[in-house]
């Protein structure tokens, strides 16, 4: 549910030469709070790190901890270079899924544009990471099994791995765009009929959303970043 | 039928039938899940995370559907177009 905030107002007219939308100004000024909000957490926690954590460094550190477990989990010790790739967007995935509970907060993620740009990022880094690894060799990961079935497996892959971000983008902004308007029709037809805990309901589902897309989408992520490195069939 | 009714009937029938198969889907594949962990619990953490993996793949047809159903609701690109035919064929 967007609200007009006063820092709003102010981004609107920052962003007026750039000719964007409304709703495309919401997302850039949430994205960059949330920006701002993790930086400001980070520092603090990182400020005065001690051998026996307390607080916010404490809670910081099962964050981070938990990130890393599980890519050593699902990729292997080889997925460790990646760790600050995959922590940073699910960080910021999760953070700016949750934003959108708080009412006249609107989460970046229900913005197409938000969800492509991660999506896009996810597909540029897969194919750096295959030809750094595999240099020219990587072009066997195209080429399927049998080398004279290659002209035909060569357009399936592209296609398969064009879907991927297709796939990864859609499926993040239907979720949280789907529960941002089963929030809003909740809560016009409360105010109809005099039911103020109507969408309630509808935000335990979205703590449950927010959780489990950010989830899928780091999950994701590390898996086509490990076919990557495999060595091809 | 004007066009505002066969744009609601589209979305509405659509996410219905995507829904259907959906849940389908992901009844059977948390059913084989939970079957596989009530054999071996010790492996109910690899087994959940697959499962999620799989979910998610499932789902992401519905959203696909969701999707095409908001386009069709609130950012139709043929419905001026739609409006004028239909206007044609009623003459």
């Amino acid at each position: 549910m967007i609200h007009p905030l006063i820092f709003l107002d102010f981004f609107r007219k920052l962003l007026e030469p750039l000719h964007i939308g409304d709703a495309a100004v919401y997302a850039i000024a949430y994205t960059w709070l949330i920006i701002i909000a993790l930086l400001i957490v980070s520092l603090l926690a990182t400020r005065a790190i001690r051998e026996v954590p307390k607080g916010l460094q404490n809670f910081m550190e099962i964050i981070v901890d938990g990130i890393e477990n599980m890519i050593t989990e699902s990729m292997g010790e080889k997925g460790r270079p990646f760790f600050p790739l995959i922590a940073t967007l699910a960080l910021f995935i999760l953070v700016s899924n949750l934003i959108g509970l708080i009412p006249g907060f609107f989460p970046p993620t229900a913005n197409i544009n938000t969800t492509a740009a991660c999506a896009v990022v996810v597909f540029v880094a897969t194919h750096v990471v295959g030809v750094r690894n595999h240099g020219f060799h990587y072009v066997h990961h195209f080429m399927g099994p049998i080398i004279w079935l290659a002209p035909l497996m060569f357009f399936i892959e592209v296609i398969g791995h064009l879907s991927r971000v297709l796939s990864l983008t859609l499926r993040l902004f239907g979720n949280m765009q789907g529960h941002e308007l089963v929030l809003m029709i909740f809560f016009t037809l409360g105010a109809k009929y005099y039911l103020p805990l109507a969408p309630l309901p509808m935000m335990l589902m979205g703590i449950l959303v927010s959780f489990i897309q950010a989830f899928v989408f780091m999950l994701l992520a590390m898996i086509y970043i490990q076919g990557s490195l495999e060595e091809a069939h | 039928m004007e066009f505002f009714t066969m744009c609601m009937l589209a979305a509405g029938f659509g996410m219905a039938i995507g829904a259907f198969g959906t849940g389908i889907g992901q009844g059977l594949a948390v059913s084989r899940a939970v079957e596989g962990v009530s054999r071996n619990p010790g492996a109910s953490g690899k087994i959940m995370t697959i499962m999620l993996i799989g979910l998610a793949m499932i789902e992401s047809l519905a959203i696909y559907v969701l999707v095409v159903c908001l386009i069709i609701l609130f950012a139709n690109p043929y419905a001026k177009v739609a409006e004028e035919a239909l206007k044609l064929v009623v003459k």
